[in-house]
């Protein structure tokens, strides 16, 4: 059913997913990179009959969109660095009293007001650690427009499915810019939708999961279930508890909700690993142009290939301990000063090489800069790697500087 | 009915409706989401006055701005009372809290002015003492449709009557009945009889359309726009 190829943003994408995935309430505040998602929202929810809301602020955003899910809207927000951080104590409220919805990070430089207008990746860790306490959590990463429109609606389908806020990062430049997208051919992408108490009213446990799911099924507000709902540790009733065998059972289970499904709710792109000795692991635009290395490094006799997860986290452990196994080396290219690479050096587990690549001038990597690194390693390779001659973490301003 | 942290937001606990226990001072916007999905939902929010008018402020003037169809019932016992006797935006210069050892520096709010002047279509204020007449005003609050304020004025004889020695509970609501004036009796007393005193019962009652007629306006408009 293709045949519907638009030239879209990124943002309107994103937007058009999310009307797409069945999304019929958005609550945000303005903030560059990430506007057009808002404005594109607040002219099209209310043609299909959603609503729009500019709040004052992220953090009575983030609580709305919460409020408008319990009730069983669909609901999501779209932000960058600033407001993402805003939004940090809610979206801890969402993961831990199970309630679906989407929050869109346009990456921009930081910390603080940082480069607005610039793409970055240093929001990697806070999307997974930015909330108090340990936590539930998918984290998935858009490299091209059509991930925005794409993803918007797989992470609107994860968080219906685990009940969990799901983050989808992107950036700047993803955002911003304009590609050809054949919305035809997503037209019959599945659409999933929150699982509903089989039960009698009386009977329901709004925390009562089963063993093989550990989803509970979520009745809506105004439904006739009455129940009670508190971002204090709480037991399958929904009231607080302090038993401490409770307490576990509870942490325990929103763990496993996650860990158990990791074979659906991850999802990487793999390039060329099958013979590769050098892996590059890159996410978010950044792999566009790692790719783009890996295959002239290939025209040049390397042996390379590319990790690319589109799910960051939960992290892809096996993926990459088995990619360990093979390769001699991996080259960690990310728009931070070394993040992601440390994930890969822990699943690696010393199997392989872990080189990383930082770029912190907030423009994009070009191929050019990976494909040196690239080359820089196999020289350092079969040269013996010796460890004193180890290739180090290039810095952004020596990253720019090779160019 | 939805609340935020502290003693008086733990009150869903105890009624049997669609009850939610939200973070601190965030009970009006996660409130403003449920009642935007659901607008045929009697949505009520309960809160303190360090819950609605400190962390929640923001939240406060935008809610009533806005004129949504909410009822906040709000409890003001003048202090941080889950948190054992901070001062708030409620207690009077010169009293007492943990965090007010030789007296509050600050100026309170007077929160049924703020509300009003912010855009809310219903504002009145009760006590604890005065029990009988609270239902009345709570129940007109709900009725209205728009933006409603009861402000409560409650005892926290652990830290507020402590450490201000005016006693116990029963002292305390005492305190209410010997301050407690109604906008009539008020009328008749000069400025300085009212130093002392707060008014209460109705103070604002007006007509204004809520936010969901009128976004329900903008969905027709929408709607128009693409048939
Ligand atoms: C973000 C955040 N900051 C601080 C607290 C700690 N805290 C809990 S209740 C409370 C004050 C509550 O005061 P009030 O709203 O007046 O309610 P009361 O307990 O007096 O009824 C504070 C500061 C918190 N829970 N969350």
């Amino acid at each position: 059913m293709s045949g519907n190829i638009k030239l879209m943003q990124g943002n309107e994408a994103c937007a058009e997913g999310a009307i797409k995935a069945g999304c019929r309430f958005f609550a945000g505040y303005p903030i560059t990179p990430s506007s057009e998602v808002a404005e594109i929202l607040a002219r099209r929810l209310p043609q299909v009959g959603g609503k729009f809301i500019q709040m004052e602020d992220e953090i009575a955003s983030m609580a709305a969109v919460c409020g408008a899910s319990l009730a069983g809207v669909k609901s999501m927000t779209a932000t960058s660095g600033p407001g993402f951080s805003l939004k940090q104590e809610n979206l801890g409220y969402a993961s831990f009293t199970e309630i679906p919805c989407v929050v869109v990070n346009v990456m921009r430089g930081g910390p603080s007001t940082g480069s607005p207008t610039s793409p970055a990746q240093g929001d990697v860790m806070q999307a997974r650690w930015g909330t108090h306490g340990d936590h539930p959590i998918i984290v998935l990463s858009c490299s091209s427009v059509k991930d925005m429109y794409e993803l918007t609606i797989r992470s609107f389908n994860l968080s219906e499915r685990f009940r969990v806020p799901v983050i989808l990062l992107s950036d700047e430049i993803v955002a911003h810019m304009r590609e050809r997208v054949d919305v035809g051919a997503l037209e019959s992408l599945e659409i999933f939708n929150r699982v509903k108490p089989a039960c009698p009213p009386e009977e329901y446990q709004p925390y009562e999961a089963s063993p093989e799911t550990d989803v509970p099924p979520m009745a809506n507000f105004g439904e006739g279930y009455r129940y009670h709902i508190t971002g204090l540790t709480h037991d399958e009733s929904g009231f607080t508890t302090q038993k401490p065998h409770k307490v576990a059972e509870l942490h325990e289970r929103l763990h496993r909700k996650i860990e158990n499904h990791k074979d659906e709710i991850i999802e990487t792109r793999n390039y060329y690993l099958d013979d590769a000795q050098i892996a590059v692991f890159a996410y978010g635009s950044t792999a566009r142009s790692a790719l783009r290395a890996v295959r002239e490094a290939r025209n040049r006799g390397i042996k390379a290939g590319l990790i690319q997860p589109v799910t960051i986290w939960p992290f892809p452990d096996d993926l990459v301990h088995q990619v360990a196994s093979q390769v001699d080396a991996f080259i960690v290219p990310e728009m931070n000063l070394g993040m992601m690479v440390r994930e890969v050096e822990r699943a690696a587990h010393g199997q392989a090489e872990v080189i990383g690549q930082s770029l912190v001038t907030w423009e994009l990597f070009t191929p050019a800069q990976v494909l040196s690194k690239i080359e820089e390693v196999f020289n350092w390779i079969t040269s013996g790697s010796t460890s004193d001659s180890k290739p180090s973490r290039t810095s952004g301003a020596l990253a720019a500087a090779t160019e | 009915m939805v609340s935020g942290i502290g003693c008086s937001s733990r009150a869903p606990g105890y009624v049997d409706f669609n009850t939610l226990h939200t973070t601190h001072g965030r009970a009006l916007p996660f409130a403003t989401g449920i009642k935007l999905a659901k607008p045929e939902m009697t949505v009520i929010v309960v809160t303190g006055d360090g819950d609605a008018t400190a962390i929640g402020g923001n939240h406060l003037i935008h809610a009533a701005r806005r004129n949504l169809d909410l009822t906040v019932v709000l409890f003001n016992n003048s202090t941080y009372g889950m948190t054992s006797g901070q001062y708030s935006p409620t207690t009077p210069t010169g009293a007492f809290g943990t965090t007010a050892p030789y007296g509050n520096a600050e100026q309170p709010f007077d929160i049924c002015n703020l509300a009003e002047a912010a855009g809310a279509t219903y504002v009145a204020r009760g006590t604890t003492y005065h029990a009988k007449v609270l239902p009345n005003l709570i129940e007109k609050a709900i009725s209205n449709k728009g933006f409603s304020l009861v402000e409560t004025i409650t005892q926290c004889p652990i830290y507020f009557g402590r450490m201000n020695k005016i006693g116990n509970s029963v002292e305390m609501m005492k305190w209410q009945k010997e301050h407690a004036v109604t906008k009539k009796q008020a009328e008749t007393m000069s400025p300085e009889e009212l130093a002392d005193k707060f008014i209460i019962g109705e103070l604002c009652h007006k007509t204004k359309p809520d936010y969901c007629e009128l976004y329900d306006r903008i969905i027709e408009k929408a709607q128009a726009s693409i048939k």
